[in-house]
């Protein structure tokens, strides 16, 4: 333990302390104060804040304009809604899909685990954009999906899946699935069997033993599996981009058009801002979890 | 535990395997389809890839990607690494917490919402201090706040499970505590170091949410360029890009995992043949 009491424990410490601090922390700080600025037709496109008058005086401008425009124009509490309610539907058709998987991941023998796994986190290393791109050419009008269906006759004309919510909820299943699995496979895999045992020996069916024993001790991992999929989620932009319709405004859309399309800085970062703190509790969450988990 | 794999188990874990991997597959056979046409099969061809070879705008954005990747998986895992040490070895210091949350908040955090706060402030950095200009620089930057975060979280795992002791005893023998980590410890993470460079690495590679916000006129990486041709409608050149893509990374990860596998078990070997010498 004699690292602990050097002062030069400060040089390991402060590189990343610091980098994580002025990258990370301290742009919050800067889009909450362009949040409360105008747009201006300049560059940064956006007024300062304090200025620096003439007569030597500092003038303190601040707009809550931003946030007043957020909650009247109905676009925003729509996507904040539809973002959530999809965020919240994918996670839980994600979970009802990356249980059993995992479950089975974990009951596999040492070796074939390895390779279960090495299959589930193969996608997640391969471009996330370029699976985006790949599901499209399943789902398209002309793709995969109904040339078969036409071909087999079960349908007399394409039935239409991209632009609807159908394709951003199957994007956003088929992109995130792995996040899902892989934290549910770390809680069962580190799961007692005994406890299992005595359970059966004790004459508990094995669906019983399952919601008693299983179920509860893989709580951690179904929160941080849950949380891995719906925060991103949340704030997904390529898929309903790329996937959606005009109608399927996420958030992360939202922000994005406000920014690159209307060049309108101030309210993109009063939207960054305000989803910001509607993810507080979810964020919060996952990071109790995590960390409970990371240090067990 | 009973090796008993119900067939619901395993239906489950086969469709859920399927449903990862056939876009992919459809994907890359499309990419060899003579025909423009998507619904067609035109017959086998190469034509895209060698149409793509000949891309100036897509070779010089693989290329920027490429270098931001390097640079940025490079450093991520430096600062990772020393922020996964200071959480796993130092129990208790000022701004433990606050480390810890940034370290995990990346993880979660969605891109549209990192990517506008640091294009912010990058912004108002060149208007204070003329640095960073927004392109290369702001992008390697803020691949390396965010894959610094996978980074902690995989040494941070290793690190736990790393046993103590020799590096205790080689203390006791009078070695200082940086050499007795840079000898003992540092060979046992390292297989941790190499997953988590190669994580970032394709993070990196792959990003399009936060480099487009930070990033500059004139400088296009990969996944924007991408971005943009699939936006304006199907290119079958694409289709050989994203095959193209997909095998290599697909490629590297599994040779790097073989290899680690089989470095671990020479080392388990070692340590199983010391302990009986």
């Amino acid at each position: 333990m004699r690292l602990i009491e050097r002062p030069g424990r400060w040089l390991i410490i402060l590189p990343p302390l610091l980098f994580l601090i002025v990258f990370f922390l301290i742009p919050f700080a800067f889009a909450f104060k362009i949040s409360l600025a105008e747009t201006a037709p300049r560059v940064p496109p956006f007024t300062d804040i304090l200025t620096h008058t003439a007569d030597h005086h500092w003038h303190l401008s601040i707009s809550l304009g931003n946030y007043r425009y957020l909650l009247t124009d109905e676009v925003y509490g729509y996507a904040y809604l539809y973002s959530l309610r999809t965020a919240f539907f994918s996670t839980l058709i994600c979970l009802a899909l990356g249980y059993p998987m995992a479950y089975a991941i974990s009951r596999a023998s040492k070796s074939t685990q390895s390779i279960l796994l090495l299959i589930i986190i193969l996608p997640f290393w391969t471009s996330f954009l370029l699976r985006v791109y790949a599901l499209e050419g399943i789902i398209r009008d002309n793709g995969i999906i109904n040339i078969l269906l036409l071909r087999w006759g079960i349908i007399s004309h394409p039935i239409q899946i991209m632009r609807t919510s159908l394709a951003v909820y199957l994007g956003i299943i088929y992109s995130y699935l792995p996040f899902m699995v892989l934290p549910l496979f770390a809680t069962l895999e580190k799961l007692d069997g005994t406890l299992l045992e005595a359970a059966a020996d004790l004459g508990s069916p094995p669906w019983r033993a399952f919601l008693d024993v299983t179920l509860p001790q893989s709580l951690p991992g179904v929160i941080a599996g849950s949380m891995l999929v719906f925060i991103p989620a949340v704030g997904e932009f390529v898929i309903p981009s790329l996937l959606g319709g005009p109608d399927n405004l996420m958030i992360g859309r939202v922000l994005w058009d406000e920014f690159f399309g209307n060049h309108d800085w101030p309210v993109a970062s009063a939207v960054a801002i305000a989803f910001l703190f509607l993810l507080a509790g979810p964020i919060a969450l996952y990071q109790y979890y995590h960390v409970k988990q990371l240090e067990a | 535990m009973e090796r008993r794999f119900s067939p619901v188990l395993f239906c489950a874990l086969s469709f859920g395997i399927a449903v990862l991997y056939i876009p992919i597959l459809v994907l890359i056979a499309y990419s060899f389809n003579a025909s423009p046409l998507v619904s067609l099969w035109g017959g086998f061809t190469t034509e895209w890839y060698t149409k793509l070879i000949h891309n100036r705008q897509v070779l010089e954005a693989a290329l920027l990607s490429l270098e931001v990747a390097v640079c940025a998986s490079t450093v991520a895992v430096m600062l990772g690494t020393l922020a996964a040490i200071s959480l796993v070895r130092f129990t208790r210091f000022p701004g433990r917490l606050l480390l810890t949350g940034m370290v995990n908040a990346p993880l979660v955090m969605p891109e549209v919402i990192t990517g506008i706060t640091q294009l912010l402030l990058f912004v108002s950095m060149l208007q204070m201090l003329s640095w960073p200009h927004r392109g290369f620089t702001t992008i390697v930057i803020a691949h390396v706040a965010f894959c610094s975060a996978y980074v902690t979280v995989t040494v941070q795992s290793r690190l736990q499970t790393a046993d103590r002791s020799l590096e205790e005893a080689a203390m006791d023998l009078g070695s200082s505590p940086a050499r007795a980590f840079l000898e003992i410890t540092l060979p046992i993470i390292a297989p941790a170091l190499i997953s988590s460079w190669l994580l970032s690495f394709t993070l990196s590679l792959d990003d399009l949410v936060i480099s487009s916000f930070v990033s500059g006129p004139g400088a296009s990486t990969l996944p924007m360029v991408i971005y943009s041709k699939v936006k304006l409608g199907v290119s079958p050149d694409v289709n050989a890009l994203a095959s193209l893509i997909i095998c290599l990374v697909g490629g590297c990860v599994i040779g790097a995992g073989i290899l680690m596998r089989r470095a671990e078990r020479q080392r388990l070997l070692e340590v199983q043949q010391a302990e009986r010498g």
